[in-house]
């Protein structure tokens, strides 16, 4: 029978992926963004797996506001993306440095 | 039979995600995020959640994946050169993700239920209803301002994404309608009288 653990170890699985991603493509901004994709939808497995067996409604309410934010955050990052390349001729993530920061 | 269809769907979700991550072609990637987000809207209908699985794949696969696939294809960028420096960032990332998947193994190794946890549910599940119905109840009657709420996030995600993109070319003719509206008839032709034979 499969627990919640399976469920739990599939979401942090995908979860240290996504991190795995984020040091393993630092100059590549669009790997970047599906890296972060990959870690919320990590995050959504956790809150329907919870859901699922503690027999509360309310984590799948939850991660439709994360699906919310996750497509509004994709959204901004790629038109972000989209202008700067306009500007610069690029995407790596190095060379954004223009404010100083 | 559910005990597979856990299996394929965690391991084809778990692969997914890798080659996401190292495939060296990004439209590769996008694709392997789309396997990624089917196989889990398969976890969750078999978790019994099936609203957000198909959510999971109008949204993610619909919209957010045909979203990188479209930016991918017209964004004119050398990815060879952007991925040549992986292999120098594959320690450091290998060893990042090991700390925190052990963390995450102690942490879910001594979790458990609290006590009394089952009567304190803020929305049990109820028996006799199905998924959608039960999500849209409560969603749209204890949720409501949340759900408004995220639909203005949506709204200034779309307004922020579009001023961002907008650009108005210099080399194109647009209609000025101001300029349109403010023009005077009277001035708009002059009549000159021309004497024959002499031309202006």
């Amino acid at each position: 029978m499969i627990g919640i653990e399976h469920y739990l170890t599939v979401a942090a699985t995908l979860f240290v992926i996504g991190i795995f991603g984020l040091f393993l493509n630092r100059k590549n901004v669009i790997i970047l963004l599906m890296s972060i994709e990959l870690m919320l939808l990590a995050v959504n497995i956790n809150l329907v797996a919870f859901s699922s067996f503690l027999g509360d409604l309310v984590g799948q309410v939850f991660t439709l506001f994360v699906l919310t934010v996750a497509a509004a955050e994709a959204a901004i990052g790629l038109a972000i993306l989209v202008c700067f390349f306009r500007n610069r001729g690029t995407i790596a993530v190095e060379d954004i440095n223009m404010m100083k920061g | 039979m559910s005990v597979f269809a856990f299996y394929l769907f965690a391991i084809s979700a778990i692969t997914g995600g890798l080659f996401t991550v190292i495939s060296r072609q990004p439209v590769h990637s996008v694709l392997w995020l789309i396997l990624a987000f089917i196989s889990s809207a398969g976890l969750f209908v078999l978790l019994g959640a099936e609203f957000v699985a198909m959510l999971l794949v109008i949204v993610y696969v619909g919209a957010v994946a045909v979203l990188f696939l479209f930016v991918v294809m017209m964004l004119d960028v050398d990815f060879a050169a952007l991925k040549a420096e992986m292999a120098q960032y594959m320690p450091l990332a290998l060893l990042i993700g090991l700390v925190i998947l052990m963390q995450f193994v102690m942490a879910y190794g001594s979790w458990e239920s609290a006590h009394g946890a089952a009567a304190q549910l803020a929305q049990p599940i109820p028996e006799d209803r199905h998924n959608t119905e039960a999500l849209g109840l409560i969603i749209y009657d204890q949720y409501f301002l949340l759900f408004q709420l995220s639909g203005l996030i949506l709204l200034v995600a779309m307004i922020g994404a579009i001023t961002l993109t907008l650009r108005h070319r210099k080399d194109v003719k647009r209609q000025d309608v101001m300029l349109q509206m403010s023009r005077d008839p009277a001035k708009a032709m002059e009549l000159k009288d021309i004497k024959p034979g002499q031309g202006l």
